[in-house]
């Protein structure tokens, strides 16, 4: 039974990762219309940042999880404005490869550096230990990641459906000529989606950071995952891609328990099941 | 919404330009054995060739974009390994299972890919080929992480000894003229004719009567083969059968072979898989640079080299090769 609960919390924190990428690729994908590859590599990057202020800087936990989606996102938004502004009215494959191309660059610059093997990220005093719930024993710093990304992704979700800000976001990704005519900055926009977009993934990389060490490949095997999540769910509604990520961490942490063999694949496995029932996943919208 | 392949629609069909470019390669890649060139490399260069080949075949034909191509290579590969090394059959039934597997694994995922398209057809791709390899992690056939070692190379219909260099050098590069003109054949018949129009609009294509996902998916299937028969292929010049193969960074190098000799240009995956294998080989002294500078090379294709070396080069000379 315990094992059991243990292994529902991990899933829960790898649903937690799986929801606050897809949700940035999902936020990209609706302004710009690009599958960004480089965002496993972004989320590293995300994780490192935070490792560099505190060997170096001495800046701890708390400030790097606000430091290091500013540092990454404005990254971003310096690869939007020299690369990815130049794809607009391309085929949307250009924008997969384009960013293929900068994940192996992000990656590969990180691995000549640091290796393959991994840094270690030490959990902040406020959060260490943990809590015996009877039934499980519960560390304090797993349920704050939980917590902390459902909020995060509330917030966003909030943000882009209930705000006025979120409305120009909505219908300059419906028609951006027409956005444009009543006087708003659309470039501008799109540069400072991405850059969210991509705060998001460094977000989630902090916060793996003292779970999973800090590992310049740790974000190149979880795009796949969350790529896989994003097909499932579909592209359709920021909601949906939230759900979906936490379902799917779920799903896999009960494979785990109940037959590990699988648990790498039961992702993809659910992925060709939805496929087969319904191609457009399941929040998706027709294309 | 300009399309990947815009850049490689033909200039002007050519037929005569393609069989001269066609003698001159296949004349260079016969002198070979007679330079002092390591066949090893050339062998191993032909057989991306034809990897890239197959890929093209999808993407610049059909405009499908698979980033899971490497699972054909690998599952061949290892189905191939293994008939040759523990069921101990010829050469050529080795190869022919290889590309069966082959074959019916781009059935089984081609029914389950085809369902979307653009970006989501690359993920699902993408994703199956990561299944797959767990899978091949973790089944006892694949050795894991070992890979299947010392296969033995055998002697093809009985006569022609592989393990002799010159002898197998000869027969890959046969293999690979064959199924060079082969896919030539398709593209140039009725079938890869509907599949350019799918590709140019696949409504019009619709509408006109054709059943679009059947022509998309025997493209899938095509494709898949004929990137088992490299990867079979592969066994015999490499001897081992490894996860290498099946890894998505390979899917991701042969979609980066056909970007720089050409999408949908004919003998385009051929230039690219040279320079990518040759770049390869000749910087693999800066570890891990490597894939920076393909990083960046992936780049440079996409922001201003979109038609590749041999789509230029049939840009500036009006031609489609």
């Amino acid at each position: 039974m315990q094992a059991l609960f243990a292994q529902l919390l991990v899933g829960l924190i790898n649903g937690s990762f799986y929801a606050l990428l897809s949700l940035g690729l999902a936020v990209i994908f609706g302004m710009l219309n690009i599958i960004n590859f480089a965002h496993g590599a972004l989320y590293m990057m995300g994780a490192f940042v935070a490792y560099f202020l505190l060997q170096y800087l001495g800046i701890g936990y708390w400030w790097a999880l606000l430091l290091a989606p500013i540092a990454v996102g404005l990254f971003g938004v310096v690869l939007e404005r020299t690369m990815l502004q130049w794809l607009t009215g391309l085929d949307h494959l250009y924008g997969l490869l384009l960013t293929f191309g900068m994940a192996l660059i992000i990656q590969g610059v990180f691995q000549n550096y640091f290796g393959s093997s991994g840094l270690p990220y030490a959990i902040p005093d406020a959060l260490r230990g943990g809590v015996n719930l009877g039934f499980m024993f519960l560390p304090v710093y797993r349920a704050w990641v939980v917590i902390f990304s459902v909020v995060v992704c509330l917030a966003t979700w909030f943000l882009i459906e209930r705000t006025r800000l979120g409305a120009y976001l909505r219908a300059a990704t419906e028609n951006p000529t027409l956005v444009r005519a009543f006087g708003i900055n659309v470039p501008r926009m799109i540069t400072l989606t991405y850059g969210f977009g991509v705060a998001l993934a460094a977000l989630a990389g902090v916060l793996s950071a003292p779970i999973n060490q800090v590992r310049p490949l740790m974000g190149a095997d979880l795009i796949i995952v969350v790529f896989a999540v994003v097909v499932i769910g579909g592209m359709g509604s920021i909601m949906g891609s939230v759900i979906t990520g936490f379902a799917l961490g779920i799903v896999e942490g009960l494979t785990k328990y109940f037959y590990p063999e699988a648990s790498n694949t039961v992702v993809f496995v659910l992925m060709v099941l939805v496929l087969l029932v319904k191609p457009t996943g399941l929040t998706g919208r027709a294309t | 919404m300009t399309s990947i392949t815009d850049n490689a629609a033909p200039v002007h069909r050519a037929g005569r330009d393609e069989v001269v470019a066609f003698a001159i390669m296949a004349a260079a890649l016969i002198a070979v054995p007679f330079t002092g060139i390591y066949p090893y490399f050339v062998m191993q260069a032909l057989c991306f060739a034809l990897f890239a080949c197959a890929f093209n075949l999808l993407i610049g034909y059909g405009g499908l974009l698979s980033f899971g191509h490497a699972m054909f290579l690998g599952t061949a590969g290892y189905v191939t390994a293994h008939a040759l090394k523990v069921w101990a059959v010829a050469p050529e039934i080795g190869v022919l299972v290889g590309m069966a597997a082959a074959c019916a694994l781009s059935v089984v995922t081609g029914l389950v890919a085809i369902r979307r398209q653009g970006i989501y057809f690359a993920m699902i791709t993408l994703a199956l080929s990561q299944l797959l390899y767990f899978l091949y992690l973790q089944t006892p056939f694949t050795h894991g992480e070992d890979g299947i070692q010392g296969v033995p190379q055998g002697r093809m219909f009985g006569i022609l000894n592989l393990a002799d260099t010159t002898t197998l050098y000869y027969v890959v590069l046969g293999v690979f003229l064959l199924a060079f003109l082969l896919i030539f054949r398709i593209i140039n018949s009725p079938f890869g004719e509907v599949l350019k129009s799918i590709r140019e609009n696949e409504q019009r294509a619709i509408s006109l009567g054709y059943k679009t996902d059947q022509y998309k998916l025997l493209a899938y299937i095509l494709s898949g083969t004929l990137a088992g028969l490299a990867g079979s292929l592969k066994i015999f010049v490499a001897q081992n059968a490894s996860l290498t193969d099946v890894h998505w960074s390979m899917s991701g190098e042969v979609v980066l072979m056909t970007l720089v000799g050409g999408l949908g240009t004919v003998f385009g995956p051929v230039v690219g898989a040279f320079v990518i294998i040759a770049m390869q080989q000749y910087l693999a002294q800066f570890g891990q640079w490597v894939t920076v500078i393909q990083g960046s090379i992936f780049v440079i294709c996409v922001l201003t080299f979109r038609r590749g070396v041999i789509g230029e080069i049939g840009q500036y000379f009006k031609r489609s090769l």
